[in-house]
């Protein structure tokens, strides 16, 4: 029997939730339950910041903070954690050490996205206590500020540097005892009677919820999911959290490679493989911003499907593969196998993706991202170009490449790789294998871009690949140009 | 020749956040801590009802039938209105008729409000709207400014500013270009989507809880569309969470449509768009479709010029006459055009109708002259830094604009020499050109450009103010004017200059709400005119209180004007001191009244519309920058990797504030000329209703290197409020530097002898099709 409830901190309050839509998103709970009217709405839809609200957890024993957007966070992944808004962060009359720096720094000018940023900086400063610039961009890239033209946000950001401790370190032992006391021990239901969410703990529970409610959906960040109900105003029947499923949030690593968790979010799992991959790391900095992989996991941006995901043309190039589960049954199948058409793929009823295998680099293999986008941060990819290719002797032994944004799926290109393949490392095969790209894609136009465009730019990364490969000391990217130390002003944003 | 009507205060005053202070803003601790309170955020009223907007499916057609029924059975709806529920006016236009509340029997964009509901909740009232039944019969849509030209489809008639014969002098010319620049719209993106609340009242009438920018004009149009007198509607505006112009016609929509649900209901109703309704339903930065032709010496010095700017206006009117004029006026930016002819266009498509964003057309009307400089610089192999210089607005001579206004005060060539040395223009010149003679892939850019805008309304009525100000018997003041807030800091800057009237601590004066029964009969919070006009206004008023003070104390103490004066929140009476408290209880029990409007309209302007000619200016405000960026051939991906800004404010009444102003505006600029790119289909649908696909600048995007300067010891040399200058949308045009930074950087490809197209937003997309075109020369 599941426990009809969910329970979690709202700032030091225990809160036991019952005869609740599951549905229903954390901002709706706060605005219109809680009558905390200091988280905003803004877009609604996960991309403006402005309903930024700040979620502890424990993570092996320790309290974790992570920001997170409270109009696409539903309830029912709430459980087992704390939740601190705005309204959380004066202590009695006085203001938090970075509300008071985004005083003093003018930080705020309409004021409506700025509940926002203070808690994107309350969790920037609750991790990285003296943040650099990099850290502070990484932490802000998901807030919108329509007014300031963030020089003053960023000045606030460093000012609010070692702050020293805070209430919420104060009470540190009190809110890991209550969340442990909490945490999850029976499957939980969330329901009003008409919605319900099921919240398992163990792979085996989940396995058998999805055979009992074949048509439930799956929720693990819900950064995607979440917006059919906001945008297209639907309410999803039944809902399968797998947020508390400890399997599915493992990273093992082997000499072989890593085991990711589905249900494993984005930022926990990036800064090892950005240590094996560099590319593939600066490559997730750039997807969704904070707020979005902080709960947003790999499973999700498989199982999603979406022509226009980041990470599967990475997983088909490095030959990654994908388990998927079926009651007591698994199989492994390459990620390529996954994605078949449109919105289509190799899952079958009652399976859900376990876990993701990705193999270490390979000796001599060199592996290239490109995410070519409008904005340089939280903007869905154009195009974005994979490239894991051997080359040994001045011939290419091994060519992996895929694409994103140029198909209905994320989709190798065969033709591309086949000319590239067996052939003399020289400008001539690349721009035969540039050529070839045109019989492997038919791009769309769209908002994002034009099919020529798209076209263009898929032919120009593979040349871009084979410059820096060839020549690794050139300037070649605009987006790291600051990484690449060629000028010598980096924080040099000054006026008195 | 210096004329300071003002005089500045002491700056070694005592009191806390006077003038020239960078105070903070006035609710820095209530935004910060989630205290401030926006329209979505009051407490719900009993029986407080939420709208939604049923819209038009199609751009342009007739609605032939309108079935309702499966709306008004809907879960949670308790009112649904059509236009035939409108018992006074249908057309709320705010200068020219054009834009019915509630489209009746025609439709002219897809999204236009044919019905509305009213429910219990907000996404129970989203969701009846849906389930409308309409049929109609529909009509060719007009969706490009090409197709409104060539049917001559307007929605204000064509106008003309000339000075001389530009043809013939075009005709003489050693040099003669031509050239079209397509100039993209801008969504606002106000963070706080717009929002209404209407509550009946006792008396038939209704109090209006609205974020807008101009509450007399919601004030009025409440009125009208219930068919009741100005008097029974009071307007409640406390702040906005921005507005940047979409919200100086564009709020009052809703607030008549939540008025009428609330009068069809008895209840009170709430109306919130969602963001995706809020960008599909309200006008945006006009796009704009400019071409010239230009003559020229070998100097690059213009000899004649004739502008067309075409407006692409949407549907109605709205402010388009007014916009267009504008772009026509700063077709000329900073520059001496010589022989002149500017041509305005008011195109009228059946899309949304395009409203007022920061900087009025001013920044489309610039961006011609500005692709001019960089053209001619090109044909003749000179720099353009040089070429801007050989054409700005002389001191003595060429000093007169295509309208027929005298250029006065010009500090142009001083700010852009200042800038010139400090951002290091020329070496870092010579830097690119090595940078980019090196490097195959990645090529740099760098301009500087400069603005000159002018300040005031330039219909002549709206440049008047009101205030009012109440001193209480313990010395606290409470401070109304008729500006609004939008987080530009006016009620900061207003409070400051009544602080420094009575030389008290600006934390002593409480700036309330505005609302139409205070103030009335109000100018629209726009023009960057807001701090000009209300602190005027405000400090008559503090004036009219103080010279009150001061003839009580002359007869009650017997001592002589000159031996009352006001310092470090203390009045000093010959020998007395007392605070100022003190004295406030002390007229009040001898029945001097401490209360006072005061009233404010500028000086000097005049303009004969018939005539294109006059002082439509009182003065303009002067800026420069200096942007650097880098640009990838391969993708057309780019960075702006540094910006130099130097900008003229007048004495600053709060440099912190300007900064902000500064800093804001030039992001918020080059986010229109870069990333933000609004897309229709061929259907007239808005394809890019969000944020997922509309994209605004974020934190990444701000230049690496910022630097930011007032123009130092340079007050105004009209009798502003003390020689401050507006600061609102000026700064915004000072990103047209980083698109002539980046044709900079796509001309190197072709060795400079290029002006490369590059219409604008320049997203990457834009870019990469522009290094192509020189590539394949």
């Amino acid at each position: 029997m599941a426990d009809k409830s969910i329970r979690f901190l709202l700032n030091n309050t225990v809160r036991t939730l019952t005869d609740c839509n599951p549905n229903t998103s954390i901002l709706q709970f706060l605005r219109a339950e809680e009558k905390r009217s200091g988280t905003k709405e803004g877009c609604c839809s996960g991309d403006c910041g402005a309903c930024t609200v700040v979620i502890a957890e424990l993570v092996n024993g320790d309290l974790r903070y992570k920001s997170l957007n409270a109009c696409i966070g539903l309830m029912p992944s709430l459980h087992g954690k704390q939740l601190i808004t705005v309204e959380d962060l004066k202590d009695g009359d006085r203001l938090h050490p970075v509300q008071q720096a985004m005083v003093d720094h003018h930080g705020s000018q309409c004021g409506f996205c700025t509940p926002g940023f203070v808690m994107s900086l309350f969790a920037l400063h609750k991790n990285f206590p003296n943040p650099d610039q990099h850290q502070t961009l990484e932490a802000l890239a998901g807030n919108l500020c329509r007014c300031t033209g963030y020089r003053a946000i960023l000045d606030a950001a460093k000012a609010a540097a070692n702050h020293g401790p805070d209430q919420f370190d104060r009470n540190k032992a009190y809110t890991t005892a209550t969340l442990q006391a909490i945490h999850a021990d029976s499957i939980r239901e969330l329901t009003d009677g008409e919605h319900s969410a099921f919240a398992p703990n163990t792979v085996e529970e989940l396995a058998s919820l999805l055979q009992q409610h074949p048509q439930a959906r799956l929720l693990a960040g819900g950064t995607d999911l979440a917006l059919e109900i906001t945008q297209q105003l639907k309410q999803l029947e039944t809902l399968i959290y797998v947020g508390n499923v400890e399997e599915l949030q493992i990273f093992e690593e082997t000499d072989q490679g890593f085991t990711i968790g589905a249900a494993l979010p984005y930022s926990e799992f990036t800064p090892r493989l950005a240590a094996e991959y560099p590319d593939f790391g600066d490559m997730i900095e750039r997807l969704g911003s904070l707020q979005i992989r902080n709960h947003g996991t790999l499973g999700g941006n498989i199982g999603n499907a979406s022509p226009i995901g980041d990470t599967p043309p990475v997983l088909i190039a490095l030959g990654a593969t994908i388990t998927l589960r079926r009651g007591q049954q698994e199989r492994t199948i390459p990620a390529e196998d996954y994605f078949v058409d449109y919105k289509v793929t190799d899952q079958r009823e009652h399976e859900f993706i376990r876990s993701v295998f990705i193999p270490k680099a390979k000796a001599d293999h060199a592996l290239k991202i490109y995410k070519i986008s409008k904005r340089l941060d939280d903007d869905i990819s154009a195009v974005l170009g994979v490239f894991h290719i051997n080359v040994k002797d001045g011939v290419i032994e091994t060519s992996d490449v895929a694409y994103g944004g140029m198909a209905a799926i994320p989709k190798r290109a065969s033709n591309c790789e086949a000319a590239l393949k067996g052939q003399a490392w020289n400008t001539a095969t690349i721009e035969n294998a540039m050529q070839a790209l045109e019989n492997d894609f038919s791009p769309l136009s769209d908002v994002r871009a034009s099919a020529d465009y798209r076209m263009q730019v898929a032919k120009n990364l593979l040349k871009k690949c084979y410059l820096e490969l060839d020549q690794p000391q050139a300037n070649s990217r605009v987006v790291n140009y600051f990484d690449g130390g060629f000028i010598s002003q980096k924080g040099a944003t000054s006026h008195a | 020749m210096r004329n300071l009507p003002e005089i500045n205060p002491a700056q070694s005053s005592a009191i806390k956040g006077g003038i020239g202070k960078s105070r903070k803003h006035e609710s820095a601790d209530k935004h910060v801590s989630g205290e401030a309170v926006y329209i979505d955020d009051r407490p719900e009223l009993a029986n407080q009802l939420h709208a939604a907007i049923g819209q038009s499916t199609i751009a342009h057609g007739l609605i032939k039938s309108l079935d309702l029924s499966k709306v008004r059975e809907a879960e949670g709806v308790v009112a649904v209105i059509t236009a035939d529920d409108v018992p006074g006016h249908i057309d709320i236009g705010p200068v020219f008729p054009g834009d019915p509340v509630i489209a009746k029997e025609k439709v002219e964009f897809l999204g236009q409000t044919i019905f509305a509901v009213a429910a219990t909740s907000h996404d129970l009232a989203r969701k009846a709207t849906k389930l409308a039944v309409v049929e109609y019969e529909e009509l060719e849509p007009v969706l490009s400014v090409k197709k409104a030209l060539e049917q001559e489809n307007f929605v204000r008639p064509p106008h003309t500013q000339q000075r001389g014969d530009a043809n013939a002098a075009i005709a003489k010319a050693a040099h003669v270009l031509e050239g079209e620049v397509q100039i993209g719209g801008q969504e606002h993106f106000y963070l706080e989507g717009q929002i209404s609340t209407a509550e009946p009242t006792e008396d038939g009438g209704m109090t209006i809880y609205t974020s807008s920018q101009h509450p007399s004009e919601v004030q009025m149009l409440v009125a009208e569309v219930l068919g009741i007198p100005f008097n029974l509607v009071t307007v409640d505006m406390r702040r906005m969470g921005g507005g940047f112009g979409g919200k100086e016609t564009h709020a009052a929509p809703w607030a008549c449509v939540s008025a009428l649900l609330a009068r069809k209901s008895g209840q009170p109703v709430k109306l919130r768009l969602s963001r995706s309704d809020d960008m599909v339903l309200t006008g945006k930065r006009h796009p704009f479709e400019n071409n010239y032709r230009v003559g020229f010496d070998s100097d690059g010095r213009i000899e004649g010029i004739e502008v067309t700017v075409n407006g692409n206006c949407g549907y109605s009117p709205d402010l388009s006459d007014a916009i267009v004029d504008r772009a026509m006026f700063h077709s000329d930016n900073a520059y001496y055009l010589n022989q002149a002819r500017v041509t305005g266009n008011r195109c009228k498509t059946n899309t949304v109708s395009h409203t007022a964003f920061r900087g009025f057309g001013g920044p489309q009307g610039m961006m011609t002259i500005e692709g001019v400089m960089d053209d001619i610089a090109r044909e003749l192999g000179k720099d353009p830094l040089e070429v801007r210089k050989t054409n700005l607005y002389g001191t003595d001579d060429r000093n007169v604009t295509h309208y027929h206004q005298t250029v006065e005060h010009n500090l142009l060539p001083e700010i852009i020499e200042k800038l010139e040395t400090s951002s290091n223009y020329q070496q870092r010149r010579e830097e690119i050109l090595e940078f980019n003679a090196a490097n195959p892939l990645l090529k740099k850019g760098i301009a500087l450009t400069p603005v000159k805008f002018g300040i005031s309304f330039t219909v002549q009525h709206l440049n008047q103010a009101g205030a009012l100000i109440h001193v209480y018997t313990d010395g606290s003041i409470q401070l109304n004017h008729g500006g609004t807030e939008m987080g530009q800091g006016l009620f900061t800057k207003v409070a400051q200059v009544v602080a420094e009237e009575f030389q008290v601590d600006v934390d002593t004066i409480n700036v309330t709400s505005t609302r139409t029964d205070k103030v009335p009969n109000t100018s629209p919070t726009a023009a960057s005119s807001g701090t000009d006009l209300n602190g005027k206004a405000a400090q008559n008023a503090a004036r009219t209180i103080k010279q009150r003070f001061i003839d009580f104390a002359c007869e009650h103490f017997n001592v002589d004007a000159s031996q009352v004066v006001f310092a470090d929140n203390q009045v000093t009476i010959g020998e007395k001191v007392m605070s100022f408290g003190e004295l406030a209880q002390l007229a009040y029990t001898n029945r001097i009244s401490l209360s006072s409007t005061g009233y404010y309209k500028t000086p000097k302007i005049h303009y004969d519309r018939e005539k294109a000619a006059g002082r439509p200016f009182f003065y303009y405000a002067n800026g420069a920058a200096c942007s650097e960026v880098l640009i990838d051939t391969l993708t057309g991906e780019y960075k702006v990797t540094r910006v130099d800004i130097l900008h003229d404010v007048g004495h600053s009444l709060n440099p912190a504030i300007d900064i902000g102003q500064i800093e804001g505006g030039f992001v918020q600029g080059m986010g229109w000329l870069t990333t933000e790119e609004l897309m229709w289909n061929d259907q007239g649908r808005l394809l890019t209703t969000g944020p997922a696909t509309y994209k605004i600048p974020a934190v990444a995007d701000m230049p690496e290197v910022f630097n930011v300067e007032l123009m130092p010891d340079e007050p105004n040399r009209e009798a502003t409020i003390y020689n401050s200058k507006a600061v609102g949308e000026p700064p915004f045009m000072l990103a047209i530097s980083v698109w002539s930074a980046l044709r900079d950087a796509v001309a190197s490809v072709a060795d400079y002898q290029v002006s490369p197209e590059l219409h604008t937003p320049a997203t990457p997309e834009r870019v990469l099709a522009a290094v192509a075109n020189l590539q394949k020369r």
